[in-house]
């Protein structure tokens, strides 16, 4: 076919100007987002690393002080009192969320009549705060008023109504119960999508072939579900490591600071204490260990499954 | 006996063990929620007995609620700052992530997938390592203490996720739709709203969702943000009546406190079931 020059709609320098105008329009829609991180996230993260190397009191002018603060950090016993008590919270919730959310997601994966609704119910406490959920369970709590330690006298099962905030260990297990009633539709959910995600004819071509429930589970199920569990784990691990709620309002740290968590402790020298330096040397400290989990997270969900 | 009877005898008998779990484990999750709701109908007196049995003996009443009202400078001041604060956060992240989701997903600029990367990054960062500074810039701004300053921090919080739905949103609808509304010589901003819009409302509504149950439940920020007693929210408010800041603590009017807490997120979340989980599932699967 025979064809003269096709016919140029702009010139190649008003095109120019046309493409300029484009990408001009995209940078507007895009710099409220980016305004917005830039000064309620970027600055203030900065900020948080500048004001670690000073003594900064909430009045009165900041002084440099260099890595003092992190050699103050090295010794100081109750910060790493703080954060061994969040490791040790960290691993025990982790584990039981995990140990309850599995055989739940198990138990709805197959829709039968009422699984919906049953879904729904477990899920509920999820979208409850946990500011709400904390004054809930500190009600339950109480040993003159909640439910627990007078139905535990009642049946008979103590001898008197016990406080349960009066030790450690009493208030340590009756917060982790109250996380995986709060987190365990969670992580259900989750695991759930996994558990869709592998589909009915492997898990069918297995039973014809003689598979029995248990071994499906443990060579199908379990290793096409590793990314799944990973994501599942992280999730919590990444949650439980900044928990402050639950233990402010029901325990109040008690007793005997015994269950102050890192971001409890940096609350408390920051913003009671006003060692506003000292507070963001350790949310620096705490920030490094955040990020290594996010890490290790996008590493894991990268690994292709099954490999 | 036939092995039919036997087998369908074994279905029910399966059939009826999974519905008994099914309803005690559903109870135990529902339990401390209903529990909380009949104790806050009870009276004031009766409130602060153990809940055994939970439902009011004394009658229904809803003297916790009254009681409740009177608190500080009233109940619904707390539960107006926490409604706007929470209604602005919603509006002004749904603004923001529909401009920058239609930006990322519909333009080419300079430093495009720098920016997103950016954004999308900040999820690493948790804003609790970041509250001193932040606290220091809303004073410098003059915001600290107000509820503007605190909805812009909710907002800047929930970008990552919202403007990655909202990318994924617009990257979904098909260009020549866009196209076709060019060739009828709509302008940029009027094909966002009348073409767009209504294509990616499902996104939109998973956004506005988890906008507004995080930002009416958060209670670390507020706590710090907010000093002066007449702006806290409800959170805040509620945390301070528990600990007994407002004289004895009335458990009835920290239950009807509670349920005035979770109401609003339990009905939004029985509404918009559907937006909520697949932002969950988008969140946890990409």
């Amino acid at each position: 076919m025979i064809q003269g020059t096709p016919p140029q709609p702009h010139t190649p320098r008003r095109r120019g100007s046309r493409l300029r105008r484009k990408q001009l329009v995209g940078l507007l829609f895009v710099a409220p987002a980016v305004l917005l991180v830039l000064v309620f996230f970027l600055a203030p993260l900065c900020m948080a690393f500048w004001m670690s190397l000073h003594n900064w009191p909430l009045l009165g002018r900041p002084r440099f002080i260099g890595l003092a603060n992190y050699e103050a950090l090295m010794v100081d016993q109750r910060f790493w009192g703080a954060m061994r008590f969040t490791a040790y919270y960290t691993v025990i919730v982790t584990i039981a969320i995990f140990a309850v959310a599995f055989p739940l997601a198990l138990f709805v994966e197959r829709a039968r009549p009422l699984t919906k609704l049953y879904r729904t119910a477990i899920f509920l406490p999820v979208v409850v705060g946990f500011g709400s959920a904390s004054l809930l369970w500190s009600w339950l709590m109480n040993v003159d008023v909640g439910l627990f330690s007078p139905l535990a006298y009642r049946l008979g099962l103590t001898e008197k109504p016990v406080n349960l905030l009066a030790t450690f260990d009493t208030t340590f297990w009756s917060i982790v119960v109250m996380v995986v009633w709060k987190t365990a539709g969670f992580n259900m959910i989750i695991l759930l999508t996994g558990l869709q995600g592998i589909s009915s004819e492997v898990q069918e071509a297995a039973r014809m072939d003689g598979a029995s429930g248990r071994q499906r589970f443990f060579r199908i199920t379990l290793p096409l579900m590793r990314r799944t569990i990973a994501l599942a784990l992280i999730l919590s691990v990444a949650g439980s490591v900044l928990a402050f709620d639950q233990f402010y309002i029901i325990a109040d740290g008690g007793p005997q600071n015994s269950t102050v968590t890192a971001v409890y402790w940096i609350f408390s020298q920051s913003f009671v204490s006003f060692r506003l330096g000292y507070g963001a040397a350790m949310s620096m400290v705490l920030l490094a260990i955040l990020v290594t989990i996010s890490v290790v997270q996008l590493r894991l969900l990268r690994t292709p499954e099954g490999a | 006996m036939s092995r039919k009877a036997a087998a369908t005898r074994r279905r029910a008998w399966a059939a009826t063990r999974y519905h008994v779990i099914g309803l005690v484990t559903s109870l135990l999750f529902i339990a401390p929620i209903a529990w909380s709701m009949l104790v806050s109908f009870k009276s004031t007196t009766e409130a602060a007995r153990p809940p055994l049995p939970p439902w009011p003996v004394e009658g229904f009443t809803t003297q916790s609620y009254e009681n409740l009202a009177q608190y500080g400078v009233g109940i619904w001041t707390y539960a107006g700052n926490s409604l706007s604060v929470a209604a602005a956060t919603v509006v002004v992240t749904v603004f923001i992530s529909l401009l920058a989701g239609y930006g990322f997903s519909r333009f080419q600029f300079p430093l495009k997938n720098a920016l997103f990367v950016l954004i999308i990054s900040t999820v690493m960062i948790p804003f609790q390592s970041i509250l001193t500074p932040l606290f220091l810039i809303l004073t410098r701004l003059g915001l600290q203490n107000t509820l503007p300053g605190i909805v812009l921090i909710y907002v800047t919080l929930h970008l990552p996720f919202s403007i990655f739905m909202m990318r994924n949103a617009f990257d979904a609808v098909p260009k020549e739709i866009e196209d076709a509304a060019r060739v009828d010589g709509a302008s940029v901003f009027l094909m966002l709203r009348r073409v767009m819009l209504p294509l990616v409302l499902p996104g939109v509504a998973t956004v506005a969702i988890f906008a507004f149950l995080a930002s009416w439940n958060e209670f670390l920020a507020a706590l710090i943000l907010l000093t002066d007693q007449r702006k806290y929210t409800l959170p805040v408010m509620m945390a301070a009546v528990r600990s007994g800041q407002f004289g004895t603590i009335d458990w009835g009017a920290v239950q009807s406190g509670v349920m005035l807490m979770m109401a609003p997120c339990l009905g939004l979340f029985l509404l918009l079931q559907r937006y909520y989980i697949r932002g969950l599932t988008a969140g946890a699967v990409k």
